[in-house]
């Protein structure tokens, strides 16, 4: 199936690319009064794009082999999708709130979103480091995109040097692989690699590919600027950043792992399992003592990020089924969580102190019972979708044998269940601060879905995992 | 009749569900709702209870089998099933989870006034839980009941605890949580190595005696957490102390016997020979918790306090039971935990009793309360002698088998666990002799009324189960006495042919 050109296989990038772009004209054409119509109409573009993400045909290779389209791209990319298009929502109420009227939000959003499918559809280095480089830009003007927000500018200018630095090592590793096995095309590293004895200059190049797009997930020791970050841009970015770049960096690092270097496999366990437990100990740990609620969620999401590499780490189908797992219950989870500190608003200010929730179970208690089955779910705790995506990947540690990860893991999490322990005590225990201001439909239908789909998976999860299965095995078996 | 088509357990198992559902969607004023939830929350643990009851008649008594079976695919490509089921060893604690919910909600009709409707939910959940816990015939459904428990409990104790909620509450669900992780590896270790996580089947699922030794030790590390055993008890007190009288119920009545089961239910048939190897460790940790903690209930000065501690002992009767591989070892830690379930039960309704009318749980607060509330005198002498043991009453039949198992084991442990019996009657009479008896001499304590009819219904159905399980034990034993043999005859087995296979 093997084409120079065969549009087809891309029509979702190339409708996601050609709407953005004439939603930007739009938004200048009308000026004033633009950013209503035209988040309404990115948030139609997502659901159209996802929708032909589902429909198209696999497996597929197109533009003579850059760009691939399987199983795996295909959820990878609707959840991005997904994902973004839950952050959207998000940002509406917001940006009201804060009288942030810049339609130009909505379409960066649409162009990370592009860079992310692209990236995830990736079939050669170059294609990988487009989609990559795409996506990084937009996200570093996003996070600056409150202009007149001293926080706002520092974490979007940290980002971006930061970000700079790591898509600099990203490349300086993909031009040592190149120099090395003398193509970026992902089954040509892969032969290379499995000809004879791994070249010291291939190796490396590994590491710095790795270490970049570990810079991307914000795993451990690459994970500084996750937290001034989150902190500093406005909450629905953070929201944004805490779930789609997240996925899509997991899904290509998957790809990459499972591809060109998978036949190096044991170099990359075990930088993978380094990573895991680094990133699962420091987010238990260094979340413990933090007073300001984004700066939590960005400790926590990286201990999540932890617990997603645990399982593909494990490699194998059912390791990177466990991965991708965790990570769909983990964007469904933690962009509802943002959509209740959205909903932290009182007297039309953002709050973001911890503390803000106390006895938020007597002002909301809708609010409040869907935040706390949130934290419960994020613990781990069962019946709640949280446990089984633990579940799923302490199965696959086991199963491959990896058992001080799995045991660093169960002890993390018992850590982790305090800080979130310590959001319900809040919720539940202590006496109310004051009300918040009234909740907006679109907040509200996010976090009501993230607490349904954690009550609720319990139920039914079987689909979820027969999806899940299909696309780690494509990512295995082209 | 080991299946019905009517899906009996379901229905027990997520009745409350319903009724916490039906009680979230009352509207109207604070008033309307709270006396809403009250009765929902009644009625439904009613109906269950008498649901339930339909078990205790129908039982098979006979049968060693697993009984009111019922399954369903659930966990798609994984070999996960939702299966439910109850054998003589669990039929019992089914029983005592639905009898003690609707205690708890009369217990606690006047006693809560704040956020009634939560709490009742939360009560109700935590009947789903708790029995869901004791059908459980898959480990991983067994798993999600075992700990979902913790989320109602959590709330229990921090919402409408006492001043020093807060760590109480963190310190029950940390240690719980941390016992439980241990043994979620060991249950996907043993997924992957049977392939199966069916209960029956792992019943018959040979393992060799180094995997047994590390499950054991996973096993336990959550299990004794839960009983709780010494030196993992600490959570307890804490807990008991800062719950509200419901709370404590529930947590004495039937949490605590979660761990007790859990190593009657997979401890011992699944991994024998590391039982027997373990005996001696569990046996001394058992005697410790007998002498040290009674000793402990003997300095306390918070009612409250005293009878935790006195559960953690009585729990170390249970545990040294079980591990005896007697007939009348395990009978009469069944039997024990049963007791306990009930009359610690009732002890701490006691104390809520008089916390509700005093506001204090000190012991020093209290004295000659039977010259204003002799009803509430009598009651609280019945508990007291049946928490001491004493012939008549159920406290009497579990520690009496107990001891009789171990004096088969080793004489000097049925010694020391008979030891424990003597500190149990010194701390309960003196606790009884402090609050009850002696001159009325506080003022305050004289205008005291005596228990109301709603606190006599809450304790009747309680007095009427300690009497009669200790004047005619056989109708309960007979309920397990079939699954107790055949666990032993198994448990023979078993080691009949590990011993072979050392010998090849």
């Amino acid at each position: 199936m093997e084409g120079i050109l065969n549009w087809q296989a891309a029509l979702p990038e190339l409708v996601l690319a050609l709407a953005a772009m004439a939603l930007l004209m739009l938004g200048v054409i009308l000026r004033r009064g633009a950013t209503e119509i035209v988040s309404l109409l990115a948030l139609g573009t997502l659901a159209l794009t996802a929708a032909l993400v589902l429909g198209s045909d696999r497996p597929l290779v197109a533009f003579g082999g850059l760009f691939l389209v399987d199983d795996f791209a295909v959820f990878a990319k609707t959840a991005v999708l997904s994902a973004a298009a839950l952050a959207l929502v998000l940002s509406l109420e917001w940006n009201r709130r804060e009288r942030l009227d810049r339609f130009e939000y909505a379409i960066l959003v649409l162009f990370a979103s592009l860079g992310m499918i692209m990236m995830v559809s990736a079939n050669d280095l170059m294609s990988l480091y487009l989609g990559l480089e795409l996506s990084s830009l937009s996200l570093y003007v996003l996070a600056a995109i409150q202009r007149d927000d001293l926080r706002a500018s520092e974490a979007g200018l940290k980002y971006f040097v930061l970000g700079a630095l790591a898509s600099a090592m990203t490349l300086y590793g993909m031009s040592l692989t190149y120099g090395f096995a003398g193509t970026t095309r992902y089954e040509g590293i892969a032969s290379a690699i499995e000809v004879g004895p791994m070249s010291t200059g291939l190796l490396a190049g590994l590491c710095f590919v790795a270490a970049g797009l570990a810079f991307k997930i914000s795993a451990v020791p690459f994970h500084m600027w996750t937290p001034d970050v989150y902190e500093g841009a406005p909450t629905p970015v953070t929201a944004f950043f805490s779930v789609a770049p997240k996925f899509a960096a997991v899904a290509v690092l998957m790809r990459v792992a499972a591809g060109p270097f998978g036949p190096a496999v044991a170099q990359w366990t075990q930088i993978l399992v380094l990573l895991a437990i680094a990133s699962m100990l420091v987010g238990a740990f260094a979340a413990l003592r933090q007073a300001n609620i984004k700066r939590l969620m960005a400790y926590s999401s990286i201990g999540h990020v932890g617990y997603a590499l645990i399982g593909f780490a494990a490699g194998g189908e059912e390791g990177l089924r466990a991965a991708l797992l965790y990570m769909t219950i983990y964007i469904v989870m933690n962009v509802s969580v943002f959509g209740c500190i959205v909903a932290m608003h009182r007297n039309g200010v953002a709050c973001e102190r911890i503390d803000d929730l106390a006895g938020l179970s007597e002002s909301a208690p809708g609010l409040a019972f869907a935040l706390a089955v949130l934290m419960f779910s994020m613990a781990g705790i069962p019946p709640l979708a949280g446990f089984f995506a633990k579940l799923w990947v302490f199965l696959a540690a086991i199963e491959a044998g990896l058992w001080p990860l799995a045991f660093i893991g169960v002890l993390a999490s018992v850590v982790s269940a305090f800080y979130y322990l310590r959001i319900v005590k809040l919720i539940y225990f202590d006496k109310p601060e004051g009300a918040f201001d009234a909740l907006h439909s679109g907040v509200a239908v996010v976090v009501a879905f993230g607490a349904v789909f954690s009550i609720g998976f319990v139920l039914l999860p079987s689909p979820l995992l027969m999806v899940a299965g299909s696309a780690a095995r494509s990512l295995l078996v082209p | 009749m080991s299946s019905v088509g009517f899906p009996l357990l379901s229905l027990i198992i997520f009745l409350p569900l319903i009724g916490a559902t039906i009680i979230a969607s009352v509207r109207g004023d604070a008033r309307t709702v709270a006396s809403n939830a009250r009765w929902t929350a009644l009625w439904t643990s009613l109906i269950v209870f008498f649901l339930s009851l339909v078990l205790w008649v129908r039982f098979d008594r006979s049968s060693a089998d697993f009984q009111f079976v019922e399954r369903a695919a659930w966990l798609g490509g994984l070999s996960i099933s939702y299966h439910v089921g109850v054998d003589g060893l669990s039929v019992l604690f089914v029983l005592l989870s639905t009898t003690l919910t609707p205690v708890c909600v009369v217990a606690s009709w006047e006693s809560v006034e704040h956020k009634v409707r939560e709490y009742m939910i939360a009560f109700l959940v935590l009947e789903t839980m708790m029995v869901g816990m004791f059908a459980a015939l898959d480990l991983v459904v067994f798993y999600l009941f075992f700990e979902g428990v913790l989320i109602p409990m959590f709330l229990i104790i921090g919402v409408w605890g006492g001043p020093r909620r807060t760590y109480a509450a963190f310190k029950f669900f940390l240690f719980t949580l941390a016992g439980s992780v241990l043994m979620l590896l060991a249950v996907l270790w043993l997924y992957l190595d049977a392939g199966t996580t069916d209960i029956p089947v792992l019943l018959n699922h040979p393992l060799s005696r180094s995997a047994q030794t590390w499950l054991f030790l996973a096993f336990f590390a959550s299990f004794a957490v839960k009983v709780p055993m010494w030196p993992l008890h600490t959570w307890l007190p804490d807990a008991h102390v800062e719950a509200p009288t419901a709370g404590s119920v529930i947590l004495a009545g039937v949490l605590l016997k979660m761990g007790g089961y859990g190593f009657l239910r997979f401890s011992l048939p699944m991994l024998p020979d590391a039982s027997l190897d373990f005996a001696p460790f569990m046996f001394a940790l058992s005697a410790i918790a007998i002498v040290y903690t009674s000793l402990v209930a003997l300095a306390q000065e918070d009612i409250k306090k005293l009878i935790a501690y006195s559960s953690v002992a009585h729990m170390g009767l249970v545990t040294l039971g079980l591990f005896t591989f007697t007939t009348q070892g395990i009978e009469g830690a069944i039997f024990q935990m049963l007791s306990h379930g009930v009359v610690s039960a009732a002890l701490f309704l006691c104390v809520g009793v008089i916390y509700d009318r005093m506001h204090t749980r000190e012991i020093a607060a209290y004295g000659g309360l039977a010259h204003r509330m002799p009803r509430y005198a009598l009651l609280f002498m019945l508990f007291s002698m049946a928490s001491v043991g004493l012939p008549g009453t159920s406290g009497f039949v579990g520690e009496f088998l107990a001891i009789v198992g171990a004096w088969q084991v080793n004489r000097v442990l049925a010694l020391v666990a008979a030891s424990g019996m003597v500190l149990g009657a010194a701390y309960m009479l003196w606790l009884y002799r402090r609050v009850l008896f002696g001159a009325l001499a506080k003022p305050e304590l004289k205008a005291l009324l005596d228990l109301s009819p709603r606190e006599f219904a809450a304790f009747g159905p309680l007095a009427a189960l300690t009497l009669w399980m200790g004047v005619y034990p056989s109708s309960f034993t007979q309920f397990f006495s079939a699954s107790v043999a055949s666990l032993l005859d198994r448990h023979q087995a078993l080691l009949r042919a590990s011993s072979q296979f050392a010998g090849l």
